[in-house]
């Protein structure tokens, strides 16, 4: 790694924190309007950290992967909308760099990195959740082979309301399909949600592809390895990202609830002189120092070459989600009636952290994973 | 664990086929965590997970030094251990002087 591009890392990652610290306020009332503004958006993606791992040869920045996780972590303390940005860019880029063809990766990802488009990811279906195989929408080849026609519905895509392309996952002759979809061409309608649980101010839309018309060179791979390759690589970048948003937000809350109970008075004793109190604060300091380190390991692991530390990232998702939920759960306990309130901070991040118990691979799907993962290391022997 | 991450130094171009096929059904009765023949198709048979695939083209490409590009995704290829053996002796053999690497270009 050159000297140049290490200074471009420690570059981008202050520029991460620096946008986390002007966003910290403003953070609660995107969640309340539901929307980060579309100027807010726009200066992050031209700072270049949307997608800054990408190779200086298509005009990323080339981060390590620890670069990229400080950074997330950085957005993902202060808002989970503005890190789920970072991680649907990211993580098409991902996919492309690694599956597109040379003329492909030339065409989109220079823009990916410059943040003069913005990508989603559009995986998910009422019937295709954690089984993405399951997916319904069809791209069909058309017009001689010369297009591809993409029709469907996709639920939860993460700033589908604003994405000017979307990575879809769909299947050709029944086999899965990974294909890019501009959101501007004719038969593309979003339908914004609101009101979810978390992640409120991450533009997130139901969107309906009706006979979406595309030139046949936006298909990515070959039919049958849209999900086992493309989207596999777009998720696993997207649970590393994931995971370190989750470790800023555990953080947070351990900074938020510690000043709290060092400060708030009951019953003569500041509320962390409180056993029971003391218990909750030291419980999720630990969680939130291990997922930092289980965080650090992954990037370790992915540093060693292109798809490398796919387990790794799991557990450290799986971790970092848990860590940030119940850090969220107990800060909200220890700031009480201050942690319930609308512009509550810890209350928010609670929220946004059941979230990331779900997406990127629930919880319950990780603990299939690395426990059959163990099993391979340890069973052989018995 | 019986198979290394470091590359086989000598899997190129020369090595043989059997060699190769050995290697590749090791890694996959560990991985699958039951014995895999040379023409057993682990994805045909529902042995594979979600992640496996990607699995598999990173231990490909760590242990005999190559690189898996789009152009390879011949899906058929990465079916057996028999047809990986095929597969990885092309990529060694005869394409081995224009290798390049993803990103590289």
């Amino acid at each position: 790694m050159s000297a140049t591009t290490e200074t471009a890392g420690a570059r981008l990652v202050a520029a991460a924190a620096g946008f986390a610290a002007a966003s910290r306020d403003a953070a609660a009332d995107w969640d309340r309007e539901g929307r980060v503004p579309d100027g807010v958006r726009r200066d992050l993606a031209a700072t270049g950290l949307l997608a800054a791992d990408l190779p200086p040869a298509y005009g990323g920045a080339g981060l390590t992967p620890a670069e990229v996780g400080e950074a997330a972590a950085h957005l993902g303390g202060v808002c989970s909308a503005l890190r789920g940005l970072l991680t649907v860019q990211s993580m098409v880029a991902a996919a492309l760099a690694r599956w597109g063809t040379r003329g492909q990766r030339a065409h989109w990802l220079p823009a990916l990195a410059e943040g003069t488009l913005t990508a989603g990811f559009a995986a998910t279906e009422e019937g295709a959740g954690s089984a993405l195989g399951e997916v319904e929408t069809t791209v069909d080849e058309t017009a001689g082979g010369a297009a591809l026609t993409v029709t469907g519905r996709k639920k939860w895509i993460t700033f589908g309301q604003d994405a000017d392309v979307l990575l879809v996952l769909g299947r050709t002759g029944g086999k899965p399909a990974a294909v890019l979809v501009e959101t501007d061409r004719p038969g593309v309608t979003r339908e914004p949600v609101r009101g979810q649980l978390g992640m409120r101010a991450a533009g997130i839309a139901h969107l309906t592809l009706d006979a979406v018309r595309v030139p046949a060179d936006h298909r990515i791979a070959p039919p049958g390895a849209g999900l086992s390759h493309v989207a596999a690589t777009a998720l696993d970048h997207g649970r590393f990202t994931v995971a370190w948003g989750c470790v800023g937000m555990a953080e947070a809350c351990v900074a938020d609830a510690a000043a709290h109970a060092a400060t708030r008075v009951q019953g003569g004793v500041p509320l962390g002189g409180h056993q029971a109190v003391g218990a909750l604060l030291a419980r999720i300091a630990v969680d939130a120092a291990a997922a930092r380190e289980l965080a650090a390991r992954a990037a370790r692991f992915r540093a060693g070459g292109q798809g490398r530390g796919v387990t790794e990232t799991i557990v450290a998702k799986y971790a970092a989600a848990d860590a940030a939920a119940r850090a969220g759960r107990d800060a909200v306990q220890i700031l009480g009636a201050a942690g319930c309130a609308s512009d509550s901070r810890v209350g928010r991040h609670y929220r946004d952290a059941k979230i990331m118990e779900i997406i990127e691979g629930a919880q319950q799907v990780s603990e299939l994973h690395i426990a059959a993962h163990v099993m391979r290391r340890f069973g052989a022997g018995a | 664990m019986s198979h290394g991450s470091e590359p086989i130094a000598d899997a190129a171009p020369g090595a043989g086929a059997e060699q190769i096929t050995e290697e590749i059904t090791g890694f996959l009765t560990d991985a699958l965590r039951r014995p895999i023949g040379p023409d057993d198709d682990y994805f045909e048979l529902g042995l594979v997970d979600s992640l496996f695939a990607l699995e598999l083209v990173t231990y490909v490409e760590q242990r005999f030094a190559l690189t898996v590009e789009v152009e390879d995704l011949d899906l058929d290829s990465f079916r057996t251990a028999h047809r990986l053996t095929e597969f990885v002796r092309r990529k060694t053999g005869a394409d081995a002087g224009r290798r390049t690497h993803v990103g590289d270009h």
